[in-house]
């Protein structure tokens, strides 16, 4: 990758889209990039859609804006597609990737014709199974990196066990599950 | 080595208050502050400064109690946002007028009504005339860059002045980038350590902070106030040759972006000057026309002269304002350069537009726009939208 690359989180207050775009952020930083993270901030309130934003580039990165036309979309809650447009300006290029448990085919038609690639990851079920709670980030996280190819897998793994190991540092117990979640939304993806 | 980092704005400062380890924080701890007193608070409980943090009912309390630690002799500062600041209000001119080197980690954030939280320069620029020095950061790395300079600014002798350290609402303080923070060393080596030459617990000179002056001696006061900010302009300049020898990084009063042999213009404070440099690679590698840019760093003291020499060459400047004032004519940029290129007796054609009010985007077609407009203005010289904004609504 030598072009920065942005993405559009779509999430709910409270689902951690926002989080989710910081943690991207900053696994790609570890990775050696340019990075920027940040939220669209409205009224903050638990089930209000939030918007979130990443730009990752290989040089310096000065524009300030949202992102009108990204490069790929992320969205953590599938009820949003009735509300907002989440493919508005996404390059046909890219690829949408929607938390569901409902195949491809079944959310295309909720796209409005969008062209480009459309990725599903069902992130409760992969959450659950690694981690026997509904933590939809982590495997999201997971999947936008394997679709969008900012980083490399082998790469994005190491970075997000050192930061798991950091993290989870007095609950080394919860460490593996949370590798698992990544692991297994790369497969459900890939 | 610079330390390779990523940190939103907010961190940022906060990391930057951690080295600097100053003796009093007094804060008020919710909104409209900012994260930045929480940040330090961890640091404080984790044992990592020393620096006593004051919880207090209110903004004017907390500006009132960095009053009364700065007068003692600390080293003293505190953090707020819009309306907080708002709040301060009557607390500022006596920091300025008291000559107490205090530093103020602002944010930058509209003033209600209607009722709102997003980046504007409302609060600070309606403090511009409060008698405190203002720097404004474009980026992270500026915000962090500027507030370790500001102590030693504003406790330089010639100066002693509060100097407010402003970045933009969100859009640096809440968002992520890549910065390079200096090692804890050399930034205790540039700061110092605070020693101030008159203070109220000296035991050994006795002295009054705040007295009432009469007519009789008011005037003088602020004469004297005003010789500090004049004074301010050499030490701004001083402070960031020293930091440019520590870091590497270049500062001024303003930065002139593709400025060499730029014929259009736009001058502008904060966050939305990178989104312009975007626009200005983007023009000139596509059209080859000369675009460039003015990025207000120090807004007071004012760099009128300078800023009209960087302005000679052009053919059009469009001057951007994030507040109103309500003048009914500029806002609060536009006119003050407005000024500077009339005591320059300069003929170049200027507009002034309000933009991000209220946190509105603005973004690299809005500049690209912009430029277009001004490179029409040139050619006619007829200026139909001498006051207008970018981004509005029209319906």
């Amino acid at each position: 990758m030598n072009k920065s690359v942005e993405i559009r989180w779509h999430g709910r207050g409270g689902q951690g889209a926002k989080t989710a775009a910081l943690l991207l952020a900053d696994v790609a930083f570890k990775a050696g990039k340019y990075v920027q993270g940040f939220p669209e901030y409205g009224p903050e309130r638990m089930g209000a859609p939030i918007t979130a934003y990443n730009r990752i580039s290989d040089t310096p990165i000065t524009v300030h804006s949202n992102i009108y036309e990204p490069d790929y979309v992320v969205v953590v809650d599938e009820t949003l597609l009735e509300s907002i447009d989440v493919t508005k300006g996404l390059n046909k290029e890219g690829a949408i990737i929607i938390n569901t448990t409902r195949c491809v085919e079944e959310v295309k038609p909720l796209l409005n014709g969008y062209e480009g690639g459309v990725y599903t990851v069902d992130a409760r079920a992969i959450s659950i199974k690694a981690l026997g709670k509904n933590y939809p980030n982590s495997p999201m996280l997971a999947a936008a990196v394997a679709v969008s190819k900012v980083m490399d897998k082998g790469e994005f793994l190491n970075e997000m066990r050192a930061s798991f190991q950091h993290k989870f540092a007095k609950k080394p117990e919860v460490i593996d599950g949370n590798m698992m979640a990544l692991e297994l939304a790369f497969e459900e993806v890939g | 080595m610079a330390i390779r980092e990523r940190l939103s704005g907010n961190e940022a400062v906060a990391y930057a208050i951690k080295q600097i380890n100053p003796d009093v924080f007094p804060a008020f701890p919710i909104t409209p502050s900012t994260e930045i007193p929480q940040y330090v608070a961890n640091y404080i409980a984790n044992g990592e400064i020393d620096t006593e943090f004051i919880h207090v009912e209110s903004e004017h309390s907390a500006m009132s109690a960095t009053l009364g630690a700065s007068a003692a002799g600390a080293r003293a500062l505190t953090a707020t946002s819009s309306c907080g600041m708002a709040l301060m209000w009557e607390e500022l001119y006596v920091a300025a007028s008291d000559r107490l080197p205090i530093v103020l980690a602002l944010v930058n954030r509209a003033l209600t009504g209607p009722i709102n939280i997003n980046a504007d320069h409302s609060d600070s620029m309606g403090a511009r005339d409060s008698g405190w020095i203002q720097i404004y950061a474009e980026t992270n790395q500026e915000a962090y860059d500027n507030f370790l300079q500001a102590f030693p600014i504003a406790e330089h002798k010639d100066v002693h002045l509060p100097i407010m350290i402003c970045q933009d609402g969100f859009i640096t303080s809440h968002g992520v980038e890549n910065i390079l923070l200096v090692e804890d060393d050399l930034v205790k080596d540039f700061v110092g350590e605070y020693e101030p030459e008159h203070y109220l617990l000296n035991a050994k000179e006795k002295m009054s902070v705040g007295p009432y002056a009469v007519s009789n001696y008011y005037m003088e006061t602020k004469r004297a106030q005003r010789q500090a900010m004049m004074n301010a302009k050499r030490v701004i300049l001083d402070m960031a040759e020293k930091f440019e020898k520590m870091t590497g990084r270049k500062y001024g009063f303003f930065e002139e972006y593709r400025m060499e042999d730029a014929e259009y213009a736009i001058v502008i404070i904060g966050s939305a000057a990178g989104t312009c440099k975007a626009a200005i690679e983007q023009i000139r590698a596509t059209t080859g026309k000369k675009v460039g840019l003015i990025k207000i760093r120090v807004f007071r003291p004012f760099p009128e002269e300078e800023l009209a020499a960087a302005l000679s060459k052009v053919k059009a400047v469009a001057i951007m304002d994030r507040c109103e004032m309500f003048s009914a004519t500029s806002g609060p940029l536009g006119a003050e350069v407005r000024a500077a290129l009339y005591q320059a007796k300069s003929d170049v054609e200027a507009v002034n537009y309000f933009y991000g009010l209220g946190g509105r985007d603005i973004t690299v077609q809005d500049f690209e726009d912009i430029y277009n407009r001004l490179e029409k203005i040139a050619e006619t010289h007829e200026i139909t939208d001498m006051y207008s904004y970018i981004g509005l609504r029209e319906k």
